[in-house]
Parts: structure tokens; C-alpha cells; sequence
């Protein structure tokens, strides 16, 4: 018995083990590659041989990649302001204030956020360039709305949904306007809420590529992906791959640490929604 | 009575402020998300090009399906329903949906049990799984395209020393290996968001349960399937669904690890691909219509049959 005990917890470690590894091992061989240069890229090294910061220096020198993260930076950021802005009162709304076709609307929002963006593409074209923003931050922006209010409204609702009814009506019993229950009871209890939200809309918005890659035509106004994407050595043949892989972890490295920070609210903003049902 | 009254007109002061505060949310979805849907839809219909976004005139369903008869008396059918490239693409992107769901799902459902037990070292494996998630798609497709790379390649070289190949692969290059890269990295990337939605739905079984079984001696392997599965049944469907969605309209992963591979090209690639690249707007625009079309009877289908409730409100 203790023998059989044994072995299924040895197993249990070795599934364990097994999990982590290949979790992590692309990521900790781009970091490895990230500091190999020259003939030392053509050889298989599992373990680092050397910490040569040419391939950093390389990419950090180019200002365009510098541009890019800097565009990137923007666009997320203004993405996520304005689609929290526009979802707190949305989703107060849609949680807390009972009116018929409630239930229609949350679904429609989240067809809305299923919606295959290849099949606004065309139509956003013709927005973008109607607009003059093509090529421009504005572009980007502006199409990102697509998946990030969508995803905004319905974590919040799902969240707002579980704030305590009592601190609401004793909020309406001093003659609060909803305008002031919002700002004034219920953002200072949401704001983790937010920062969550806010951080997985920001990843989203980080890392989106067909709209980035679709409605830029210049090299300064690319984002972190398309620049990575189209990153091309002195050749066509050749492949850069030790400044790619020193970009990879430069603009990766943010995010894992971002992650890891907060990685119980993002858990629980992901699985905010239907998973309850 | 009083009250009654005054709860009455309160309830509508809410309901005309909850008015105002969704409509400027509908105002910008209508605007990012409808209308431009309703004008690809549009512009399916047409024969727009790229270079004249406003030049284009009504062709009907042209772009879909079109006879021309020949003076010969030979019939020709032209459009993307009669296009094999589409239909490859239509099946490339159906293979990779299910095979990668699949996979995510039984390989998520095992590390969601793996990370529901106790033990030592337990958050470290969560924040372990929640690094695949966290690197940007272009990201993971570079780095995997580097370690799939056929001459300096790493998976090669482990490959070639446990004796499972015996000569290197190309694999992102090869007809016939491009769909198991471009499957490989989407599984990578793609489970621990997986073992996360069914990791929430198993700490809701409560612990209990399994005591109780425990002590009647019932079999671990009975009881995942007895008692478990059951349980998780509506997370899982949920967790299934959007996965699936994900997968149907995947582009980013395809268009940077395995380029103009014909064995991967997927709708939204070659949708893609027609209106920007081959100046064939309309043409694409109808295929991205397709495309849109299949997602909404698969979602409408999947609903209907499997009654999930995404809304949420069916528990209140």
C-alpha cells in the first residue's frame, strides 16, 4: 500500500514537473538564444554559453522598433482608457437596473466580442480611410474597440453584479442619482475590478496583429507584433534570429511580470462571465 | 400604497438613467462592429476594388456563385463556392478547429485536475502555465519557428537524440508537417487559458463530495467520471465554445509561422489575402462574409442544442 502511495505521488510530481517544463522551456530558449550571437546560433545549446548583449543593443538601436513600442504603448493605453470609461456606466446599467431585454443585450454584446474581426475587415478599410486615419495610432484605436468593450462590459457586469444590494439602497435611501452611485459608491469597490479588466484589455490590445497589420503601411507606425512579424535581416534569405528573439523578450518580459503580479485577479477576470453558469 | 408609488416612478428614473449610460456603448459598437459588418457584407456584393473603394457596382451574388454558359454550350461556373483554394481553406481551418480544441481540452482538463489537488509548489505551477498565455501570439509563433527551424532547430535536435526521426524536419516548410507546427504552438499557447476556465469550474464541486466517495472506496477513475465530469459539464461547454470561436477565425499564429503554406491557410488568411494582397476586395470580402456566416450557425447550433447559458443571468 505504501509502496503503490509512492509511486502515485512520484507520478503525481513527475506530471508536475512535466507541466512546468514545457510551460516554460520555448520561452527560456528564446532568452538563451536571445544572448547567442554568430556561429553560436548554429549550434543547439541547451544551457547559456554566454551573455552577449549584441542582439539587444542591435534591436534597441533601431529607433524604429523603438517607435513601435512606443505606438504600441499609446494604442493600448488609450484602447483601454476609453472602453473603461464607456463600460462602467454600461455595465452599471446592465447589472444592477432590471429592464426588459436586458438578456438580449448582454448576449448581443458578447456576440459582438465572438465576432470573427476578419469579417469587419474589409468594412473597417473603408472606415479607416474615410476617416484619413489610416497609418496612423487612430486606426488602430479605433478598431480595438471591437474586442475590447465588448470583453470590458461583461467582466464588469459580472462583477458588479456581485456588489452587496444593501450599500446600493442605502445609497438611494440619501437620494443618490445613479450617477453618483457609480462614481461614488461603487468605483472606489470596483477599482481591482478594473485594474484586472483594464490589464487584460491592455494584453489584448498589446498583442493584436490583423488590424495593426492591416492598417499600417510605414515602418514608424507599426506596432510591437507587426514589427516583430516583419522584422527582416540584411537578406531575404536570412533570418535575424538573434535580435527577433532579443525583441521577443524585451516586450514579453513586461507582460510576464505584469502577469505574475497580478495573477490571481487575472485569473478571476478570466473565468469572470459564463463559467458561473 | 405611498411607497408603492414612489418605488414605481424611482424604478423608472433607473431605468431612463441605465438608458443613458448604454447608449453611448451601443453607439460605439454600432459604429466599430455593425456597420462595418453591414458594408463587408455590401462590398461581398459588389465588384469594389481595393484601389477604388467607391468605383465598385452591384454584382449580385457574383463573388459566391456565378454560370456563365458558353457559346459552346458549356457551363462555368465561377466564385468562391466553386473555388478549391477556399474549400482547402475551409478544411484546413475545420481540421485545425476540432484537433486543436480537442486537444486543449483534454490536455487543459488535466492540468486543471493537476492544479485542483494540494501540494507544495502549487502557485508556482500556476504561474509556471500562465506564461504561455502571457507572450503575445506573433511572439510565441517566432520563437516556436525558431525552435522548429529545420537545420539549427532544437525540437530536431532532441528529436534526432531520442532516435524518433531519423533525419531533420522541416517542419513549417514541409506540406506535410506545416498543420502539426501550426497545432503544436496553438496547444502550447492556448491550454493553460483552457485549464484555467475548468479550473474555475472545479472549485466550485465541492470538497465534500469527494470525501464522501473516498470513504465509500469508489474508484478516483469512477468518480471523474461519475461525479466530476457532470459537474464541470457547463464550464466546460462555455470553456469549449469560446475556444472553438477562437480557433474558427484564427489568423496571426498561421500567417507568421507557416507563410503562404498551402497545407495551413485558413479563412481568415485567405480572406485576407484577397483583399489586401491580390487586389480581389469584394472577392474577399465575400469569403470573410462565409467565414462570418459558418461562426454564427455553429454558435447558434451550439447554443440550441447544448442550451448553454452564456448570459449568466439564468443564475440570478
Amino acid at each position: 500500500m505504501t509502496a503503490q502511495k509512492l509511486l502515485s505521488t512520484v507520478g503525481f510530481y513527475a506530471l508536475v514537473v512535466v507541466i512546468v517544463v514545457f510551460s516554460v522551456f520555448p520561452f527560456y530558449y528564446a532568452i538563451v538564444t536571445s544572448f547567442a550571437t554568430g556561429t553560436e546560433l548554429f549550434k543547439v545549446n541547451y544551457l547559456p554559453k554566454s551573455f552577449n548583449w549584441a542582439n539587444y543593443s542591435q534591436v534597441l538601436g533601431q529607433p524604429n522598433f523603438i517607435r513601435s513600442i512606443g505606438n504600441s504603448v499609446f494604442i493600448a493605453t488609450t484602447t483601454v482608457v476609453f472602453a473603461l470609461f464607456l463600460a462602467v456606466t454600461a455595465s452599471y446599467a446592465l447589472a444592477r437596473v432590471r429592464f426588459q431585454g436586458r438578456g438580449l443585450l448582454l448576449m448581443a454584446i458578447l456576440a459582438v466580442s465572438m465576432f470573427p474581426q476578419i469579417a469587419v475587415l474589409a468594412g473597417l478599410f473603408e472606415l479607416v480611410r474615410f476617416l484619413g486615419i489610416f497609418n496612423t495610432p487612430w486606426a488602430m484605436i479605433l478598431s480595438y474597440v471591437i474586442f475590447t468593450l465588448p470583453f470590458t462590459v461583461w467582466v464588469l457586469t459580472t462583477f458588479m453584479r456581485d456588489l452587496p444590494v444593501e450599500i446600493e439602497e442605502a445609497a438611494i435611501v440619501d437620494g443618490a442619482t445613479p450617477w453618483i452611485i457609480i462614481t461614488r459608491v461603487f468605483l472606489p469597490l470596483l477599482w481591482p475590478a478594473l485594474v484586472t479588466t483594464g490589464l487584460l484589455a491592455f494584453i489584448g490590445a498589446w498583442n493584436e496583429f490583423l488590424f495593426a497589420l492591416t492598417f499600417t503601411s510605414s515602418e514608424t507606425t507599426r506596432t510591437v507584433p507587426v514589427a516583430i512579424a516583419l522584422l527582416s535581416g540584411a537578406s531575404q534569405q536570412e533570418i535575424p534570429w538573434g535580435p527577433i528573439m532579443a525583441a521577443s523578450v524585451i516586450v514579453t518580459v513586461p507582460l510576464i511580470i505584469l502577469v505574475l503580479i497580478f495573477q490571481r485577479k487575472i485569473v478571476a477576470g478570466l473565468t469572470a462571465g459564463g463559467v458561473k453558469g | 400604497m405611498a411607497t408603492n408609488d414612489a418605488g414605481l416612478s424611482l424604478t423608472q428614473q433607473r431605468q431612463r438613467a441605465a438608458f443613458w449610460f448604454i447608449v453611448p456603448m451601443l453607439a460605439a459598437l454600432f459604429f466599430v462592429a455593425a456597420w462595418p459588418l453591414l458594408r463587408t457584407i455590401w462590398f461581398s456584393l459588389t465588384d469594389t476594388k481595393l484601389s477604388a473603394l467607391y468605383g465598385g457596382s452591384w454584382i449580385g451574388f457574383d463573388n459566391y456563385l456565378s454560370l456563365r454558359i458558353l457559346e459552346s454550350g458549356r457551363w462555368v461556373w465561377r466564385g468562391t463556392l466553386v473555388d478549391p483554394a477556399w474549400w482547402n481553406a475551409v478544411w484546413n481551418t475545420v481540421r485545425f478547429a476540432f484537433v486543436s480544441v480537442f486537444f486543449e481540452t483534454v490536455l487543459g482538463l488535466i492540468v486543471a485536475l493537476v492544479l485542483n489537488a494540494e501540494f507544495k509548489g502549487r502557485g508556482l505551477v500556476r504561474a509556471a502555465i500562465l506564461i504561455p498565455w502571457a507572450i503575445p501570439t506573433i511572439v510565441s509563433a517566432k520563437m516556436w519557428a525558431w525552435m522548429l527551424n529545420d537545420q539549427f532547430g532544437i525540437l530536431n535536435d532532441i528529436a534526432l537524440k531520442l532516435g524518433l526521426i531519423s533525419q531533420k524536419i522541416a517542419w513549417t516548410a514541409s506540406v506535410d508537417t506545416a498543420m502539426y507546427a501550426v497545432l503544436m504552438v496553438d496547444i502550447w499557447k492556448t491550454t493553460p487559458f483552457m485549464a484555467l476556465l475548468i479550473l474555475a469550474g472545479l472549485q466550485m464541486v465541492p470538497r465534500d463530495i469527494y470525501e464522501a466517495a473516498k470513504l465509500d472506496g469508489i474508484n478516483p477513475v469512477k468518480v471523474f467520471f461519475r461525479i466530476t465530469l457532470p459537474l464541470i459539464r457547463p464550464a466546460l461547454a462555455v470553456a469549449i465554445i469560446f475556444r472553438m470561436l477562437d480557433a474558427l477565425r484564427i489568423f496571426d499564429l498561421v500567417y507568421v509561422l507557416t507563410p503562404n503554406s498551402k497545407a495551413t491557410k485558413t479563412m481568415s488568411v485567405i480572406s485576407r489575402e484577397n483583399m489586401i494582397d491580390f487586389d480581389k476586395f469584394a472577392y474577399g470580402a465575400a469569403q470573410s462574409t462565409l467565414l462570418f456566416a459558418i461562426i454564427a450557425i455553429f454558435v447558434s447550433l451550439y447554443i440550441w442544442l447544448g442550451k448553454v447559458d452564456l448570459s449568466g443571468e439564468g443564475q440570478k
